[in-house]
This record gives structure tokens, C-alpha cells and sequence, in this order.
């Protein structure tokens, strides 16, 4: 089985998100960029899958600026194969993304493709599902357990009510979700020999995918703010002000 | 401009979250009508067709609806998008599966999660985990956009809106449900609770989250928690209230042992009143409280308990 991993370069989950004052976007100018949260566990997944011999090939792709190398890197340092950089440096829509991603999974003959259910940046939440329908493949969306038997994968997902499993057989789709699993650090050995693995050069016009975007952004502001409260010394005073706000 | 709204449902009963994504249909301007997809799902209907504005309900009832599976609904909604510029469904783990496979298919980019309607084509999304609100515009001629129900009200009931039934979808897919394990409490859904409490890792173990469960009983609360309490183990991931698990906004947030993460306040800071019991008065969560109560949680939760008690709760 063939796994295809995309993984994204984000706005860290640490770092404080700054509003440029022009109101023109989310200021991303020398701060700490790394890859999205749910993209290593799609990582770890796949090279979990890997280690117990279910998956044969793990390629990792990512769309993006020449530094999104670095991301590649990054997984290739966690065990991937080896990587796929679609160099732009537009920013890419998760309709195109998932076009460009289309390609390559015909390209390469890709049986599974895993990505995490949202990056942390715009939170769309769609790639997979995009993807899903382009190749007409079935889904198994915010995943937190996955077993392959045979041409089945049966996924337990976390759903509002709980835990939903269902099975799909293969090729098909997985998002994964924070439960799925721990995501593990590089090795120093692993990282040096990440540095020979290799990472093919792609543009989107490799693909022939118009990735003109559809929304174009008007402003980005502050969300309204709140401010501190008062402290409150004991239960009584607290209930108190909570009858007074009429909350309770 | 003609606006398809799917609701949301357990085959039951309709769900408060599509009054509300109704209410932002409604806002776009045009008829507004409700796709009611699942497995006997008469009662939904009729509820359905009590919402005000709403013009007719389309009814698809059909075995391979029964769990909204995202293939299933693509079947369903795909061909009846001919008759409509705009499908909006609510941020549910039910809309966020299926929604973006329909943009997709009619190669639509989909607006996710929009708090607000600037006109038929402009909306306000939260972005970088709601530390930034985006205005957009969409180019594209079908609108396709999940619409978070805790940022609208939700619409009134008074309306009879007829039922119109469609035909059977195939109803064949390779993807199939197997099973599911949901949460059984008796206490109100986490989203829809006037009040909720929740607990952090603060909380040290699954069975600590009695003394909350004591609280939020004599409230009539929710009970909802960070994800390191999911994650250790606490309590089930339904739970989880934040970026990437359940957006809530009542009246009344209590957070208990939660240092109060962005990820977190991503999840409730739109509460009415919020208020944080934490033992480090310089947990992040205190910027953000209406009222602090800075002390150990093993003995304030129960002191507020017994206050509640005391008042008649
Ligand atoms: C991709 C990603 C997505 C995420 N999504 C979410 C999300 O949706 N929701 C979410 O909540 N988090 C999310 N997080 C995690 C988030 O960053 C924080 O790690 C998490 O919210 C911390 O949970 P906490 O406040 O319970 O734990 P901690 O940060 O460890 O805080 C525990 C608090 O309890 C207090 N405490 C301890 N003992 C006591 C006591 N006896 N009495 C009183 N106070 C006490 C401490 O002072 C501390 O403030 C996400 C992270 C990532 C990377």
C-alpha cells in the first residue's frame, strides 16, 4: 500500500497571533513557522503503518514556498520515504490544494492518502474531503484509531456524540484527529539521514491546476476583545455576583 | 436567490443548530428551503416545517441516510444543487464531513465556519484559532458554506412550510458504518447548554470530575473540558471545547483547573459571562474571566456546591 502524506507549513501553535495594523492579514514575518499539528500525526500514522509492514511507500507532499522544504524535511526526519515540493508562493485555496494533490495521487498510484483533519491556520477543515470527492474515493474523517484488514480500513472517528467507527475499502481517504496518536521527535541520526532522502520539484503548472484563488480576502481584524474581571475571595461572594448577572 | 439549508438531526429530532443556520440564510436574502436526509425521519420534518421563513422542506428518507455518512449525502444533495445558488449546513462533525466532497463536486471553494453575513457573497470567518476574524468574498456563482450556530440566533417556530419527498437515492457506497459509542448523559448537550463547566488537567483524574458533575447538576450545566483532560484520559473527546473540538458560547462558562491555552479560548471566550477557578493566579484563563476565584479547585468546586445548596439550587 502506497500512503501519500500532505503536510503544511504553518504559523506555530505557540506563537501569538498578531493583526497587521493595515488590516491586510495575519502578520507572519519573522516568527516561528513549523508543521501543522495534525499533519504529524498523519505522519506518524503513516510511518506506524510502515513499521508493521502495511504500508509499502510513504511519500510526503507539501505546497508552498521554498521553505516549505523545510516541512518536508521534517517528516522525512520521522521516517517518510521521501518527498514531493509543489514550490508557490501564492497562497493556495483547499479546492486547489486538493487538485494538485488529485494529480499526484493518479501520478504516483497512491492507495491511501492521510491528512490531518485542519490546519491551524485558516481552520477549514475540507482538503480531505475535497480530495475524497475528486477521486471519487470513500472517507473516514477525524480519525482516532485506524486497522486495515485487507482492502478495509476501519476507522473509529470522534464525531459530536462520541466515537463513530466505520469501515472503507480501499483506495480511500483518512483525516486524522489529536487522539490518533503521539507524535514522535527526530532522532539526530534520523534527522542527518533525512538530508539524503530525496524531494522531487513540482510547480502547480506541472499539474496544469488554475489555482487562482475563489475568495478574496476584504480585511482581517482583531476579534472583539475581553478584558479581566474582578476576583472573587469565596463561593458566597461568587454566587452572589452570578444571581446579580442574572446567569443562574 | 434560492438557498438550500440541511438540517441537522438524529433521525429524532431536529437539532437547535438548524434554526440558527436558518437565521443565516436568511440574512443572505432569497427563499430558503430545508433538506431533511436520513432514515424516518417524519417527526424532523415536521419540525422543520415549522421554522419560520422557511419556503418547503425536501424530504429524502432512505437506509443509507440513516448516519449522514458523507458519500451518502453527496448522492443526495449534488443533483439538487441545479436548483439552488447557495447550500448552507451547520459546523457540526455531521456538516463538516460531507459539506466540502459537494464544493468539490460542483467545484465551488466552501466558506467554513462563518460567524457572520456581510451580504449574498461576503462573510466574516474566524481564522488562526478566532485570533483573527476574515472578511472573504466568494467569486464562485454556487455559495457552499458551514455556518457556526453558537455566532446567530436561532430562527422561530410558526411556520408550516409544505413537505415535498424525493426520490431514493442508490444508496451504494464503500464506505459503511459499523458502530458507534456515544456519550449517554442527562445533562444538556454541550452546545446548546446555558451554562457549562468545565474541567482542565487541573482536574487529575476521571473520577475528580464528580465534584464538577455536582455543580453543573444543581445548574442544569453542561459539563465540557480542555483537551489535556480528553487527552489524559478525564473524560470522553466529545467533551473536548476548543479550536479543534466543540465551539460554545452560554450564558455562563465556568473553567475549572484550565490555564486557559488559545486553543481553548477559541472554543468558549464568546460566553456571556465567564468565570475561572484556578489556583495560579497567573493562568492566561483570568485575562479573559468576568470573575476569578483564585484557589485550590478540590475545595472551592465543593464550597460552591455547598453555597449553591445553601441558595436553593
Ligand atoms: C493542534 C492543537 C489543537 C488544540 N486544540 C485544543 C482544543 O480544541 N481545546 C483545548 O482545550 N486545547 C486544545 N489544544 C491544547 C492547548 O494548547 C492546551 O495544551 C490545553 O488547552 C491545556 O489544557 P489545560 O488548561 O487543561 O491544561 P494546563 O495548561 O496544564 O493547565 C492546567 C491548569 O490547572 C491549574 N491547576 C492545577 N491544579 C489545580 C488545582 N488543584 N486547583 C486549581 N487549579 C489547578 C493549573 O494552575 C493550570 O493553570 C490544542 C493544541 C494543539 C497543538
Amino acid at each position: 500500500m502506497k500512503v501519500l502524506i500532505p503536510v503544511k507549513r504553518v504559523l506555530d501553535y505557540n506563537v501569538k497571533v498578531r493583526v497587521k495594523s493595515d488590516e491586510s492579514g495575519v502578520d507572519l514575518a519573522n516568527v516561528k513557522m513549523s508543521m501543522n499539528p495534525f499533519d504529524e500525526i498523519s505522519v506518524e500514522q503513516a510511518v506506524r503503518m510502515q513499521e508493521a509492514g502495511t504500508a509499502t511507500e510513504t511519500i510526503a507532499v507539501s505546497i508552498g514556498p521554498d521553505k516549505a522544504q523545510e516541512t518536508i524535511r521534517t517528516s522525512l526526519a520521522m521516517g517518510i520515504d521521501r518527498g514531493i515540493h509543489v514550490k508557490t508562493d501564492a497562497e493556495v485555496e483547499p479546492l486547489a490544494v486538493a487538485k494538485i494533490l488529485k494529480s499526484i495521487v493518479e501520478a504516483e498510484g497512491i492507495d491511501l492518502v492521510i491528512l490531518g483533519k485542519q490546519a491551524i491556520d485558516d481552520d477549514s477543515n475540507q482538503t480531505g474531503q475535497m480530495l475524497g470527492a475528486l477521486m471519487d474515493w470513500p472517507q473516514a474523517t477525524f480519525a482516532n484509531t485506524i486497522e486495515k484488514d485487507g482492502d478495509n480500513l476501519t476507522v473509529g472517528r470522534e464525531v459530536d456524540g462520541g466515537i463513530q467507527t466505520v469501515k472503507v475499502s480501499l483506495p480511500a481517504i483518512v483525516t486524522t484527529d489529536l487522539r490518533l496518536n503521539e507524535p514522535r521527535y527526530a532522532s539526530l541520526p534520523n534527522i542527518m539521514k533525512a538530508k539524503r532522502k530525496p524531494i522531487d520539484a513540482k510547480t502547480p503548472e506541472d499539474f496544469g491546476v488554475d489555482i487562482a484563488p475563489r475568495l478574496s480576502t476584504l480585511k482581517v481584524a482583531e476579534p472583539a476583545g475581553r478584558s479581566a474581571g474582578v476576583k472573587v475571595e469565596d463561593a458566597a461572594e461568587l454566587v452572589a455576583k452570578l444571581k446579580d448577572e442574572g446567569v443562574i | 436567490m434560492a438557498i438550500l439549508v440541511v438540517a441537522e438531526h438524529d433521525n429524532e429530532t431536529l437539532k437547535d443548530a438548524t434554526h440558527k443556520t436558518v437565521t443565516a440564510a436568511i440574512a443572505m436574502g432569497g427563499d430558503v428551503d430545508i433538506l431533511v436526509a436520513g432514515k424516518g425521519v417524519k417527526d424532523v420534518c415536521a419540525e422543520a416545517s415549522k421554522i419560520t421563513g422557511v419556503r418547503k422542506v425536501i424530504a429524502c428518507d432512505h437506509v443509507s441516510l440513516k448516519r449522514q455518512l458523507a458519500e451518502a449525502m453527496q448522492e443526495v444533495i449534488v443533483p439538487l444543487m441545479d436548483d439552488y445558488d447557495a447550500l448552507l449546513a451547520p459546523d457540526t462533525t455531521t456538516g463538516k464531513n460531507f459539506m466540502p466532497r459537494i464544493a468539490a463536486k460542483l467545484d465551488v471553494m466552501q466558506i467554513s465556519s462563518i460567524t457572520g453575513v456581510e451580504s449574498a457573497d461576503t462573510f466574516v470567518r474566524p481564522i488562526y484559532a478566532g485570533n483573527a476574524m476574515a472578511t472573504v468574498q466568494s467569486s464562485d456563482a454556487t455559495k457552499i458554506i458551514t455556518v457556526r450556530p453558537t455566532a446567530f440566533a436561532a430562527a422561530e417556530e410558526g411556520g408550516s412550510a409544505p413537505v415535498e419527498v424525493i426520490a431514493d437515492p442508490s444508496g451504494s457506497h464503500r464506505s459503511e458504518f459499523v458502530g458507534e459509542e456515544l456519550s449517554k448523559s442527562d445533562r444538556p448537550e454541550l452546545t446548546a447548554a446555558k451554562i457549562v463547566i468545565s474541567g482542565g488537567r487541573g482536574m487529575g483524574s476521571g473520577e475528580n470530575f464528580a465534584i464538577i458533575e455536582k455543580v453543573a447538576d444543581k445548574l442544569g450545566a453542561a459539563v465540557g473540558a480542555s483537551r489535556a483532560a480528553v487527552d489524559a484520559g478525564f473524560v470522553p473527546n466529545d467533551y473536548q471545547v476548543g479550536q479543534t473540538g466543540k465551539v460554545v458560547a452560554p450564558e455562563l462558562y465556568i473553567a475549572v483547573g484550565i490555564s486557559g491555552a488559545i486553543q481553548h479560548l477559541a472554543g468558549m471566550k464568546d460566553s456571556k459571562i465567564i468565570v475561572a477557578i484556578n489556583k495560579d493566579e497567573d493562568a492566561p484563563i483570568f485575562q479573559v474571566a468576568d470573575y476569578g476565584w483564585v484557589a485550590d479547585l478540590f475545595t472551592a468546586v465543593p464550597e460552591l456546591e455547598a453555597e449553591l445548596a445553601k441558595a436553593g439550587y
